[in-house]
């Protein structure tokens, strides 16, 4: 019998400068310049691709091994889950919210980030930096499809899941993640990846899937948890890219240091406004809380975020110009962003609620200078307002600030009692912002905001015409079932009757 | 100093993973949270594949790391044998 000689494998280096690099050719008969026409038009210089490296050097083979295993690992538990009543597993069906505005506003925002790498991987001339871009765009969209997959479940016993495409399309909040995406897809590829592959994905997420997918852990939902972590775990190889790619710029020509500064002063402020959502995801909407949003932010923002920056500054990066703003903000938002919810609960695709006397000593704890001061004195009175059968009801249509699309709901950043309200004129028209950041980016490039599609001017065009029955029906809004308080809904009887039957054998 | 860290879920194929990462980096420290498992160190973190098939038994691919990984911080250099997250400031 022969002796089995082992074969020699390849090194990591070896492997990934065959399965990548050498995978790239010159082109003849067509010049560079017009195969990759969008490369040059934003200003940045590269003198040397072949200088783009993935630290990972991960190559497209052991990307669809170790993506398998992901996805086996993933419907193992989605099956585990539909079949033996996952959905009466949570601590309260109150968690709901916090999916539907996850499927409503973010699975939309992975498919979008699917569009946008498979055009940036075509755009950009490097080849390591085609084949990290494809792995991405297929990451985002299996993320998207995950995501749906796993919600299906919930939708089958649930109000306010049935709809997410029209609601992404068309109800107001969502326009906040679509105009950020929406964004990012129509700049430069250079832009683009500052975008999402550094502000969002490096100097963000964390906030968005860590603590909130340990949430989910700590809520019972298991279907959750295994989206989150699943896309996650790529999560870890786009946030590297997304560092990669700005270290790249910043080395390859000292020109491209005030053109990345400012992609990181405009992103960092679109992301943080898109991520405010969260906070009160963290803060209201989990029953069992696993941090509070100052708590996450501590982690994420200023510990993570802080060395990030002061990493970068041996290139001459400065913290992001709101960075500032950004940290007088996080003891208000999710607050500020909660009474704005159940205010105008009638118009959305999900139900918010008056937090329990023990939700706002949970609160008090966690935001001992703002919650009793500002918060607590307001849901009082919202609350005395319910139980003399008036509740509180804002059917005024709120003013949105066209660069974030967000209310204009926040307060000036050393005085939590003044809502903060700025303007700009561009061609005689007035234009409405909530902070100094929002209108910053507006005043950099006016031509590309004034063509926003805003939901409110939306409600007065056709098919609507102010008609507010006309617009439920046109985002697939059902009055009654979708929309308002969470007391009293369908989602909490059948949650309470399900979950009876099946934990007795009545 | 910056902390670096790196975040795994908490199953059974992390553990001996995370309990390398212990044995390599005695000034880590090992966060335990819902469903998943932070390690924080100071400026730097290594993380050795020998260490890890010594704890595991068998042997391991770095790259499978990808698996049960949840999120990192750093800058990320990595060979066959070992991987390291680190600040430069």
């Amino acid at each position: 019998m022969d002796m089995k000689v082992a074969k020699k494998k390849l090194g990591l280096k070896e492997k990934y400068k065959l399965m990548t690099r050498d995978l790239g050719w010159d082109t003849t008969y067509q010049t560079k310049e017009d195969v990759f026409p969008y490369v040059g038009y934003e200003g940045i210089k590269i003198h040397d691709w072949e200088k783009w490296e993935d630290p990972f050097r991960l190559t497209m083979d052991a990307y669809w091994k170790y993506q398998a295993e992901k996805e086996r690992k993933f419907y193992a538990i989605i099956d585990a889950h539909a079949q033996n009543n996952g959905h009466l597993n949570l601590t309260d069906a109150r968690y709901l919210s916090a999916l539907k505005i996850f499927l409503q506003a973010i699975s939309p925002g992975e498919y979008a980030a699917h569009k946008g790498f498979a055009r940036v991987g075509r755009e950009f001339p490097g080849v390591g930096t085609q084949v990290a871009c494809q792995m991405q765009a297929i990451d985002e969209i299996r993320h998207a499809q995950t995501q749906i997959h796993a919600m299906s479940n919930y939708n089958r016993y649930y109000n306010g899941f049935h709809a997410f495409a029209d609601t992404r399309d068309r109800i107001w909040y969502t326009s906040v993640a679509r105009s950020f995406f929406d964004d990012a897809m129509s700049a430069g590829p250079f832009e683009f990846m500052i975008a999402i592959g550094f502000s969002f994905e490096y100097v963000l997420t964390n906030l968005l899937f860590v603590p909130f997918m340990s949430g989910a852990a700590y809520n019972g939902d298991m279907a959750t948890v295994t989206f989150g972590f699943s896309a996650q775990s790529d999560e870890a190889r786009h946030m590297t890219l997304g560092l990669e790619c700005i270290k790249f710029m910043l080395e390859q020509d000292p020109d491209n240091l005030p053109i990345v500064q400012n992609w990181i002063d405009k992103w960092f402020w679109r992301g943080f406004r898109v991520l405010g959502l969260v906070s009160t995801m963290m803060d209201y909407m989990l029953p069992k809380r696993v941090m509070s949003w100052r708590e996450a932010w501590d982690i994420y923002g200023v510990e993570n975020g802080g060395a990030l920056f002061k990493d970068l500054a041996r290139y001459g990066i400065k913290p992001p110009k709101g960075w500032d703003d950004a940290e007088k903000a996080i003891d208000h938002m999710s607050h500020q962003f909660m009474l704005g919810l159940y205010q105008w609960s009638f118009g959305t695709a999900f139900h918010s609620w008056i937090p329990s006397e023990d939700d706002m000593n949970w609160l008090s704890a966690k935001y001992p200078d703002t919650f009793d001061k500002y918060y607590r004195p307001r849901w009082k009175h919202i609350k005395k307002l319910a139980d003399a059968g008036t509740p509180f009801k804002n059917y005024g249509l709120a003013k949105l600030c066209q660069c974030c699309q967000l209310p204009t709901v926040f307060t000036e950043p050393d005085d939590p009692t003044l809502t903060c309200h700025r303007e700009s004129v561009y061609n005689g028209q007035k234009y409405h912002f909530c902070s100094d950041g929002c209108k910053n980016v507006f005043d950099n490039e006016p031509e590309k905001y004034v063509q926003a599609w805003l939901p409110m001017p939306q409600l007065f065009q056709e098919p609507i015409n102010g008609d507010l029955g006309a617009w439920m029906e046109w985002v697939s809004l059902r009055d009654g079932k979708d929309n308002g308080d969470y007391a009293g809904s369908e989602d909490q009887q059948n949650f309470e009757a399900w979950r009876g039957l099946a934990t007795t054998n009545q | 100093m910056s902390t670096v860290f790196i975040a795994l879920q908490a199953n059974e194929e992390t553990r001996p993973i995370i309990e390398a990462i212990e044995i390599d980096n005695p000034q880590a420290v090992v966060n335990r949270q819902p469903a998943m498992v932070k390690i924080d160190a100071p400026g730097r973190l290594v993380i050795r594949k020998s260490t890890i098939e010594e704890q595991l038994g068998r042997e391991f691919d770095l790259q499978e790391l990808h698996i049960n990984l949840i999120s990192l911080t750093g800058n990320v250099v990595e060979d066959d044998e070992t991987l390291t997250l680190s600040w430069n400031s």
